[in-house]
């Protein structure tokens, strides 16, 4: 049995879920990205993936176009994103709270709406997978890089957008600037609580598309709790990546690779309890967090919020 | 370095002779402004601003001409920084008006300043410093893409400005490679390029070396001499008359006159700040000279964040000898006294005290024994705020007798001995059960200088005993100095102000990252040699270096 798993057929089996997988991890954690480089820790990442995964599976359990069940994943996640920068840069609320408060409040909201308007575990067609002309066809590589559903590309391209964003445009320079002395970035007439409300806003659309990308584009059901806690790892994946959309990337890869090994253990029936291996992934994240002490490039001024002192 | 006259020393220069040294003239009509020399550029008038208790400024008047330095002259908490906040739109006054070209403007916030040409360097840096030095100064302008950033093309503009005006900064050097003195050049920077006309510096010479100060003063002139009008706030007399035209005297939150530069004397200015005379120049008597009573011995020892702040360093402090030791803040200088008060470990090396090794004493043996120690954080690390008067006046003392019997203190004798130190060094507080938080720094100094020098210490540490007090404080701490040195103590002074170290020290070490670079005697050194050592140059194997040159980049 064991040797199965070396099998040239396996392994692109395993590297292709890999690819896949990674796609919900992508969108939260470079919206998470956003939101730690202005200076926001933004705890209630999987709330807001929760609440988006419900809207975009409810559009579309209507009978909606698939896209307008993402529009709505990202509508909502903004709104999310909203109620978050309102608490935490309006209210000065402590981050680290207001983020689990929007985490619970997302995690209910969503359990509510689905009991209420949909009442039992059903299924939609989600995103198909679509070849990429061509390249699709190359041995290997093709299956695992360029056969898959539109929102694993779109969260590929997100990796170069987001870093473009942050480093090249005069918006990524204004959120790095609060993220790391907000004070200065005041006396040049930035506006820090403008500045973090884009960023909460952003992050929660993304997140909001994370949640779609598990409802309407790899499970294509919707279960109460359905993220498992995802929404937490994305967080951590931004310290593992170290405040920086590559090792995002690097981070959300490693993840869905271990999450890919887990599913094909299970599927090929290897002989470990289940729930170890679904507890691999969380095992991970505190061995990886344990180790990655550098934190050079953390944002001086995370989880502070600004008030202009006279 | 030799020839290279100073501003210190030689009081103002003209334009002229700094083009001599090597520093090409600025392309004329650089953002040429045009000016009539002499116009009023900015007015003031009758600015009032409050805050509670204090009258910061209490109508007050103050003009900058158009192509020139107008220096702000005052004590700590004379009122300059705030005046000139009001100027930036920081802080809303209560009343007075602001004229620009002889047209009323109103100023709400710093954006609005800008608009109206005026610029501020704070006296704490506005940078972010994991940004290069052209992202911050791109951050927050219009760029000239729309969305995207133009960086090529303000670097380009920050080189024509910095060849205009001897602002030497490589546009792409991340902020927190740099020193001081470069940050200092990117803050201005920053202003020159929002095209301010008016630029204000607050204390801009508190953090220099005496090298820095020069360079900083050549770029002033070629700013005056292109029309800038510039406020040169500061409380040191010397750099006042070396690089002002005319000097703003405040005292406490009053205009106290304006004045020519000219036409004034030091003494007449020191008249003006304070009210009376004050002798700074403290007469030294020559005082016998004992055996050694503090010895470090190849200290080592780490900083807060873990880096090797200080290596090797050995020291010896005779019995009625003051030691200065000199140094740009951050080179080891809060270390060095802690290791030596007992507050931080050291990771090699020897303290001795009496020649009887203490490196494993604590704090409070080591203060029985005859160490007495005035930090540099007197807020944080000489009392704790929310005690009274009385109270931290017996910090040390309050577990023995007479102060205390048993477990119980003794009030009635903490009371009398406290009023006593009060009348003794002229603590101004309405109380002995005042809190001590309510007390101005001054006030603060002169109580923790009377709880140490009251025990008649063996040894002294003093760490930058008189940064931010009022003159008058400053004088009486340095008759107590001198008074114990008198009486015999070891002194070990730390200080970043050449001049205090000149006019009290016996000799000087010089330190820089964490090393001393030499021992000096106070009458065979200059300040001159001790600014260069201090960016740790060694000026006995210095050759050919050029006037002009940043002492950063030769270090
Ligand atoms: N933000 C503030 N809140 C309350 N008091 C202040 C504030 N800023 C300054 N002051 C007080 O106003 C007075 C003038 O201070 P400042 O303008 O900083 O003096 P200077 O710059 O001349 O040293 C001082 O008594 C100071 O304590
Ligand atoms: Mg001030």
């Amino acid at each position: 049995m064991t040797d199965e798993l070396f099998t040239i057929s396996t392994l692109i089996g395993i590297l292709h879920s890999c690819v896949r997988l990674a796609t919900p991890y992508l969108f939260a954690s470079l919206g998470e990205t956003f939101g730690q480089r202005s200076g926001v820790l933004n705890l209630g990442v999987d709330g807001i993936m929760l609440m988006g995964a419900f809207f975009a599976f409810y559009v579309v359990f209507e009978g909606h176009n698939l896209w307008v069940g993402v529009l709505a994943a990202i509508v909502v996640g903004m709104l999310m994103g909203l109620l978050k920068a309102f608490v935490s840069v309006t209210m000065q609320a402590l981050q680290g709270i207001s983020g689990i408060g929007l985490y619970l409040f997302g995690l209910g909201l969503s359990s509510l709406l689905f009991k209420t308007l949909i009442g039992s575990v059903e299924g939609v067609s989600g995103f198909r997978q679509v070849g990429i002309p061509f390249v699709s066809d190359l041995p290997g590589i093709g299956h695992i890089f360029f056969n898959h559903n539109a929102l694993v590309y779109l969260a590929y391209i997100m990796v170069p957008v987001s870093w473009f964003v942050i480093n090249r445009t005069t918006l990524g320079l204004k959120i790095r600037a609060v993220g790391h002395n907000p004070e200065a970035a005041d006396t040049l007439g930035v506006s820090v609580n403008g500045v973090r409300y884009a960023t909460m806003m952003i992050g929660g659309a993304l997140a909001g598309v994370a949640g779609a990308s598990l409802s309407i584009g790899l499970q294509n059901v919707f279960q109460e709790n359905m993220t498992n806690g995802l929404g937490f790892i994305a967080v951590a994946l931004v310290y593992f990546g170290s405040w920086r959309t590559v090792g995002v990337l690097a981070g959300s890869l490693l993840f869905s690779l271990v999450n890919a090994l887990q599913l094909w253990v299970q599927a090929l029936g290897i002989p470990v309890p289940s729930e170890v291996a679904v507890m691999m992934p969380y095992v991970m994240t505190i061995v990886v967090l344990a180790f990655t002490a550098r934190q050079i490039q953390k944002p001086a001024a995370l989880a502070r919020s600004y008030e202009r002192g006279e | 370095m030799n020839s290279t006259p100073t501003f210190i020393s030689t009081g103002q220069r003209s334009i002229e002779d700094l083009f001599a040294h090597g520093i090409s003239k600025p392309t004329a009509g650089h953002r040429a402004v045009n000016f009539r020399l002499n116009a009023p550029y900015v007015q003031m008038y009758d600015i009032v601003k409050r805050f509670p208790g204090v009258l910061a400024c209490d109508h007050v008047d103050f003009d900058v001409r158009r192509g020139e330095v107008h220096a702000l002259l005052g004590e700590n908490g004379a009122g300059k920084s705030t005046l000139m906040k009001v100027l930036y739109g920081l802080y809303q006054p209560e009343g007075g008006r602001i004229l620009r070209d002889g047209a009323e403007v109103t100023i709400h916030s710093p954006t609005d300043a800008i608009h109206q040409g005026i610029g501020m360097i704070h006296q704490h840096f506005m940078l972010v410093d994991t940004l290069t030095v052209t992202e911050n100064v791109a951050l927050g302008l219009k760029s000239s893409r729309g969305l995207l950033l133009d960086l090529d093309r303000v670097e380009d503009g920050i080189r024509e400005l910095s060849e205009a005006y001897g602002l030497q900064i490589d546009p792409r050097a991340p902020v927190w490679t740099l020193s001081v003195g470069e940050r200092q050049r990117v803050e201005i920077m920053k202003a020159l390029y929002r095209g301010a006309a008016l630029l204000i510096l607050d204390e801009p010479t508190a953090v220099l070396t005496p090298q820095e100060v020069e360079e900083l003063f050549v770029t002033l002139s070629y700013m005056k001499e292109n029309g800038y009008s510039l406020v040169f706030i500061s409380h040191k007399l010397q750099e006042v008359l070396a690089v002002s035209d005319r000097i703003t005297v405040m005292r406490e939150g009053r205009r106290v006159g304006t004045v020519s530069t000219k036409e004034m004397t030091r003494n007449e200015l020191v008249r003006m700040m304070v009210g009376r005379d004050i002798i700074l120049e403290q007469t030294r008597d020559e005082v016998e000279v004992g055996d050694v009573r503090l010895r470090l011995q190849n200290v080592s020892a780490r900083g807060v964040t873990g880096q090797q702040a200080l290596r090797d360093v050995s020291l010896s402090v005779k019995s009625g000898e003051i030691l200065g030791v000199a140094g740009i803040s951050g080179n080891g200088q809060r270390e060095l006294a802690e290791v030596v008060a007992g507050l931080r470990p050291h990771s090699g090396g020897s303290v001795e005290m009496d020649e009887v090794t203490i490196n494993d004493w604590t704090t409070a043996r080591r203060t029985e024994s005859g160490l007495a120690y005035i930090p540099e954080e007197r807020m944080h690390d000489g009392i704790v705020r929310d005690f009274a008067v009385s109270e931290n006046l017996v910090l040390q003392e309050h577990t023995r007798e007479p102060f205390s019997h048993g477990i119980f203190l003794a009030f009635e004798y903490i009371a009398r001995y406290s009023r006593k130190l009060i009348q003794d060094f002229y603590i101004k507080t309405p109380d002995i059960r005042t809190m001590t938080r309510n007390l101005s720094g001054g006030n603060i100094q002169r109580l923790i200088v009377a709880r140490e020098l009251s025990r008649q210490p063996k040894v002294l540490v003093a760490a930058q005993p008189t940064r931010g007090i009022d003159i008058g404080a400053i004088e009486y701490i340095y008759s107590q100095i001198l008074e114990q040195r008198d009486r015999g103590a070891a002194i070990l002074l730390i200080s970043e102000d050449l001049d205090e170290l000149l006019a009290l020290c016996d000799r000087i070490a010089v330190i820089f990252e964490g090393t001393i670079m030499d021992v000096l005697d106070r009458n065979e050194t200059t300040a001159e040699e001790l600014g260069l050592l201090m960016a740790g140059v060694d000026p006995a194997n210095q050759e050919g270096a050029q006037a002009g040159v940043p002492a950063g980049a030769q270090a």
